[in-house]
């Protein structure tokens, strides 16, 4: 009976994985949350690229000092434009009426968005700007169409174009995007761009979830402390049944 | 002197158990309640079910130090809870994984009654309680869900009241006075909370202490079905019964920790269950105005969601999907006498019974399965099947289970 409902449960486990990706195909971001450099860039970056229009209202600078290896005073020269004292979450000048009058809708608040996209997802975002005149600022992107957000980092990345082909669907042709070429390069390679985007992703992970960096270390001494409790109840458990029978 | 340690004789405890049962408590529920001596893997989860509600009670009393009931500041403040609070991530996720632990441990404490016929006679009101135990279960992780106030908090406690909307005549009015406002808002995330934090855990409470008296009236049954009170010793204790403290205590506590084990993996691991315990789109705060691609309850409700989706609208009324919901949960009280068996144990039951069991199990987990998917013409018609077979395992048990042939039940308990 238990194996007949494990194998069960076992033959479902692909069907859950799938249902989780969606359609798009992501590239694996493969951040590392132990690299205290990959985090001080990416806050780098975060805080210079994006902290003007999104906010990360439930991150503290202080807090984030901590955690990625900075001092309170490298934070103050460095990081802090938004706000003048360390204690404070990172809010931006920029009211959510604003944001809907110039861009549609207000920026969402960055601080969890990477438990809501996932890193991979926001690994691919992030390098999947194209040029698409069609839209309001002149870009489109592959794993969120018709976004709503320019190109922020395009000087950074350079400029691309996507690279089009033709399938049949249905019996009519349809004009997909197969792929994306850079058709002006921008002050970073491929390579260094890439790196630096996985940089932000880490950072932006680690911001969805400060508990993140200490949660599994504490998880290991937990179990192991359970594990030693388990032979000794279980000890203690053989003695006292030693006489039922 | 003497006369004054004739006064004390019995010391503290005598001067309780002269004014209070203390021992009489102790010993009734404990220390001399014999339970049958051959309980197997499956009899861990009804102490396992009281373990998860206490850690349930103390994280969520936590919890609500730090928690605002209020629409403007409750996202906020859990973030404030998972951020800035001492240990607060670590008591929000004990509370979330064990929100999804109370019902893991709830569903295989029923399915080890369904294996064991612990509902049979003379144990049908024991069952009874059980399920409205489940019921409260089901409708303290409703107003808790909406707590958080993300998105599937909000779209989700949405989807459940419309649902009372599609009564005839009534509907309308009766879903904005559960609301308290025509949409879900400040009003329901108050009210859902006063239920969550105070209303509900109370008949939690009261429904679990009724259901151990009526337990510890009659008696535990065991794998075998077999009565144990028939073979008694000179004392007029079970010859195959042992008393619950020491032997099931020191049991337990082994079983307590490996629950732990695999709890605090969870835990510390992946608090988000993969997206089935905390799912993704909660992270992203309440917009009535953005109705998320895809609403799937957390993993625990989805059978029901997709017996709901199952049923069609017809006659002008989605009620009829509501209903078959309804009739999923309420057909569970009549299971003591829809089995007509003559043995309570899977072990001494024909194959009918095993297989109607098994694919019993299997159904319940392609529905769940199918709850947390899109529905597609192919998934629906899968969902329905499933949705038959459902009932028809409970209407149709007593013919098959009247019909089989048993083996015979032997006088005295088996370890094995």
């Amino acid at each position: 009976m238990r194996k007949i409902l494990l194998s069960f449960l076992l033959a479902l486990l692909p069907g859950f994985a799938l249902a989780a990706t969606g359609g798009v195909h992501l590239d694996k971001a493969d951040i590392d949350l132990k690299n205290q450099d990959s985090l001080q860039y990416g806050a780098k970056l975060f805080v210079n690229y994006c902290l003007s229009c999104h906010s990360a209202q439930h991150q503290r600078y202080s807090r984030m000092a901590r955690d990625i290896g900075l001092t309170d005073e490298q934070v103050i020269e460095n990081l802090m434009f938004a706000s003048d004292k360390i204690g404070e979450q990172m809010k931006i000048a920029m009211t959510r009426q604003d944001g809907k009058n110039w861009f549609g809708a207000p920026p969402p608040d960055l601080t969890l968005v990477a438990r809501v996209r996932g890193a991979d997802w926001l690994y691919t975002y992030l390098r999947t700007f194209y040029v698409d005149e069609s839209r309001p600022f002149g870009v489109n992107n592959l794993v969120f169409p018709a976004v709503g957000m320019p190109h922020v980092l395009w000087e950074l990345q350079g400029v691309q174009k996507p690279v089009l082909k033709t399938v049949e669907q249905g019996g009519e042709a349809h004009q997909v995007v197969d792929g994306l070429e850079l058709v002006e390069p921008g002050t970073m390679t491929p390579v260094e761009y890439d790196k630096a985007m996985r940089d932000l992703v880490n950072f932006m992970v680690y911001m969805s979830e400060p508990a993140l960096l200490e949660r599994k270390a504490l998880g290991v001494k937990v179990i192991l402390f359970l594990l030693v409790f388990l032979v000794i109840a279980y000890l203690l458990k053989k003695e006292y049944w030693k006489d039922v029978h | 002197m003497a006369k004054r340690l004739d006064k004390w004789q019995g010391g503290l405890l005598g001067w309780v158990d002269e004014r209070f049962p203390l021992s009489a408590m102790w010993n009734d529920h404990l220390a001399k309640y014999y339970a049958p001596k051959n309980f197997n893997f499956w009899y861990y989860f009804g102490s396992l079910a009281l373990l998860v509600l206490v850690i349930q009670l103390v994280s969520g009393i936590f919890l609500t130090m730090n928690y605002k009931p209020d629409a403007e500041r409750a996202f906020a403040s859990v973030e404030y809870i998972m951020r800035d609070v001492e240990w607060g991530w670590l008591i929000r996720y004990i509370h979330s994984t064990g929100a999804s632990a109370f019902f893991l441990v709830v569903y295989l404490h029923m399915f080890r009654a369904m294996l064991y016929g612990s509902y049979q006679k003379p144990r049908e009101l024991i069952w009874i309680f059980g399920v409205f135990i489940y019921l409260a279960l089901m409708a303290e992780a409703f107003f808790g869900y909406l707590l958080p106030w993300g998105q599937m908090s909000y779209w989700g406690a949405q989807v459940i009241v419309n649902l009372f909307a599609a009564i005839p005549i009534i509907g309308d009015d009766l879903s904005v006075w559960i609301r308290g406002d025509y949409v879900i808002a400040d009003a329901t995330l108050n009210r859902f909370f006063a239920f969550h934090v105070v209303a509900v855990p109370l008949v939690l409470i009261g429904l679990i202490v009724a259901h151990l008296l009526a337990l510890h009236e009659v008696g535990s049954s065991n794998p075998d079905g077999v009565d144990v009170k028939k073979n008694l010793t000179p004392e007029g204790n079970p010859i195959d019964g042992i008393p619950f403290h020491p032997y099931y205590t020191v049991k337990d506590i082994v079983g307590v920790i490996v629950f732990l084990i695999f709890f605090s993996a969870v835990v510390f691991f992946i608090p988000d269950g993969g997206g089935f315990f905390l799912e993704p789109p909660n992270f992203e705060p309440a917009d009535p105005l953005k109705t998320p691609d895809h609403i799937a309850p957390v993993w625990y409700f989805t059978p029901f969601y997709a017996i709901l989706r199952a049923v069609p609208s017809f006659l002008g009324t989605q009620v009829w999907g509501v209903i078959a919901m309804g009739a999923a949960v309420v057909i569970l009280f009549f299971l003591p006498w829809l089995d007509r068996s003559p043995v309570r144990s899977i072990r001494y039951r024909g194959p009918i019974y095993k297989i109607a069991l098994t694919l019993f199990v299997v159904d319940f987990l392609v529905l769940g399965y199918l709850g947390t998917q899109p529905a597609t013409p192919g998934k629906t018609l899968l969902a329905q099947i499933g949705t038959a077979y459902y009932m028809a395992f409970f209407l149709l048990m007593p013919i098959y289970t009247k019909l089989e042939k048993c083996k015979p039940v032997p006088e005295r308990v088996t370890m094995r």
